[in-house]
């Protein structure tokens, strides 16, 4: 089934200059869709759509996590105190 | 009638109709609720408010719900205390306690909740939804139980029985999910775009974040429409933080504060600043979660998200979504960060408990000890007008204090009595 996720990826500085994104679209086969970054030297973050299969968007969030790259949701942590 | 126009995104400035959104669909920035100021400036008075109900509903002109018949189980209108006790051991002469550990469901939580209820009993939802680490669960099933629609919250599986059972008594689905933190998060992220229900903290979020404006309000209120020079507030994802300032804000520009001249709102809301307002915002998060502290000490334009590990579990948001908005307030005024070290925690609770009889949770004894660190360091003065936030009940976090249980234990006879309470004197007990 195909479906649509809205992420934020923060980067470490030993994985800012990977092409992680470029990745993911390419081993998941996922349309992938930059609304917003900030990416530094040191760190950088990027909010991005991901579009594609359902399964695949998860496959590749968990390869992404594996890898380093620290995944949430666009708003922040949803669980509060 | 709530005097709201729309939302407006807070990075971009699109604009949004009043509705259950919370993130700008072109950059995904966070939405704001944008008010009409004109004709809330031609109603408002200290004379209306003062008539309204002793409840946050008594502030409705300033919250973006209608407060007509508003999902209120009292929330507010806590107390304001001079602590001498308190102020005295600190060397602090002006020192006040906003408790907000008495309100209903025994935190702050029932500020923003009872707003994101009213909005979400508007908007017709028939289900109040969280995912919390425990006072969120507990206001959001009681704020449901009110307004007669169903709770959904979502908790970590390894939450404190304390916290379980103060949101269960209300009756809600409780979704215990075993998981980590983060595959928490991820779950109830995926149900809230998945289930059309009133998230308090996610779809409400506009409407939820303002109510926090009501503890800048009251304090205000209280002191006799005069803000503090100092306040000092446990922050988690920094919104209380942000609306606590916008608060102070609010009432300068439209001219409620004591020989405070009425001024424009500026072209953005969310960050105007009157040059009256010259309160000191200081925040207070614990070491194993301080991510706004972090990026504050450091300089850092940005938050970097870190894994919650601290015993005040009320303060564990490691990507915080308003940090940056926070560390602006910080700068705008004047303020400071601190981390408080985790052994320090539970010294805050006590001290505040043992000098002024006010037991608070583990975000409260994070609150005292950065205080504490601020008398210290000479930040604050010992005549400075300084008000501490103490936002949750200790009743939820029993376990993080169960080495003070230490009662003298007797046979039932007047001999074994005089003998320990003798000694209990002689080495200065009390």
């Amino acid at each position: 089934m195909m479906g649509t996720q809205r992420v934020k990826f923060t980067f470490m500085t030993q994985l800012v200059k990977e092409p992680i994104i470029y990745q993911l679209g390419q081993n998941f086969n996922l349309v992938t869709n930059i609304r917003r970054a900030d990416v530094r030297e040191d760190m950088g973050w990027v909010v991005l759509e991901l579009d594609g299969d359902e399964t695949e968007i998860q496959r590749g969030l968990d390869w992404v996590s594996a890898i380093g790259v620290r995944v949430d949701p666009v708003s922040g942590d949803v669980i509060e105190g | 009638m709530a005097f709201v126009k729309g939302l407006m995104c807070r990075e971009c400035g699109r604009e949004y109709p009043a509705e259950a959104l919370n993130v700008c669909d072109y950059c995904f920035g966070p939405l704001e609720v944008v008010y009409d100021y004109a004709t809330i400036s031609d109603v408002i008075s200290r004379e209306r408010i003062s008539q309204g109900p002793l409840s946050i509903w008594r502030y409705q002109d300033l919250l973006p719900a209608n407060g007509d018949d508003p999902v209120d189980i009292m929330a507010g209108y806590t107390p304001l205390i001079k602590a001498r006790n308190l102020g005295k051991s600190l060397g602090l002469r002006n020192l006040y306690i906003k408790n907000d550990s008495v309100n209903p469901s025994f935190s702050f939580k029932d500020r923003v909740v009872s707003v994101a209820a009213t909005k979400a009993v508007e908007f017709e939802f028939d289900t109040l939804a969280c995912a919390s680490t425990g006072n969120l669960a507990c206001s959001v099933a009681a704020h449901a139980a009110r307004a007669g629609i169903r709770a959904v919250v979502f908790i970590p599986w390894d939450l404190e029985r304390g916290k379980v059972i103060g949101a269960a008594i209300y009756g809600p689905t409780m979704v215990s999910v075993e998981g980590t933190y983060d595959e928490v998060n991820r779950l109830c992220s995926e149900v809230a775009d998945n289930y059309p229900w009133a998230f308090v903290n996610i779809n409400m979020r506009p409407y939820y974040a303002e109510g926090s404006k009501t503890l800048g309000y009251e304090v205000a209120e209280q002191l006799g429409w005069r803000i503090p020079d100092h306040v000092v507030i446990p922050s988690a994802s920094g919104a209380m933080f942000t609306k606590i300032w916008k608060g102070f804000n609010e009432l300068a520009c439209l001219g409620l504060l004591d020989g405070v001249d009425a001024s424009s709102f500026g072209p953005d809301q969310n960050t105007v600043h009157h040059p009256a307002v010259t309160t000191k915002m200081h925040m207070a998060q614990a070491e194993g979660c301080a991510p706004i502290v972090t990026a504050w000490a450091n300089g850092q334009p940005h938050v970097s998200p870190v894994r919650p590990n601290t015993i005040a579990k009320s303060l564990a948001i490691g990507n915080p979504a308003d940090g940056i908005y926070a560390i602006r307030v910080l700068k705008e005024s004047g303020g400071s960060a601190y981390a408080v070290p985790e052994a320090d925690v539970v010294d805050g609770i006590k001290l505040l408990a043992e000098t002024e009889g006010i037991f608070t949770e583990t975000a409260g004894g994070v609150t005292v000890s950065a205080l504490k660190n601020l008398a210290d360091s000479g930040a604050i003065k010992p005549d400075e007008l300084t008000v501490v936030y103490i936002t949750g009940n200790g009743l939820k976090t029993q376990e993080a204090v169960e080495d003070v249980v230490n009662p003298l234990s007797i046979k039932p006879s007047m001999g074994a009595f005089e003998d320990v309470i003798s000694q209990r004197i002689a080495v200065g007990g009390r």
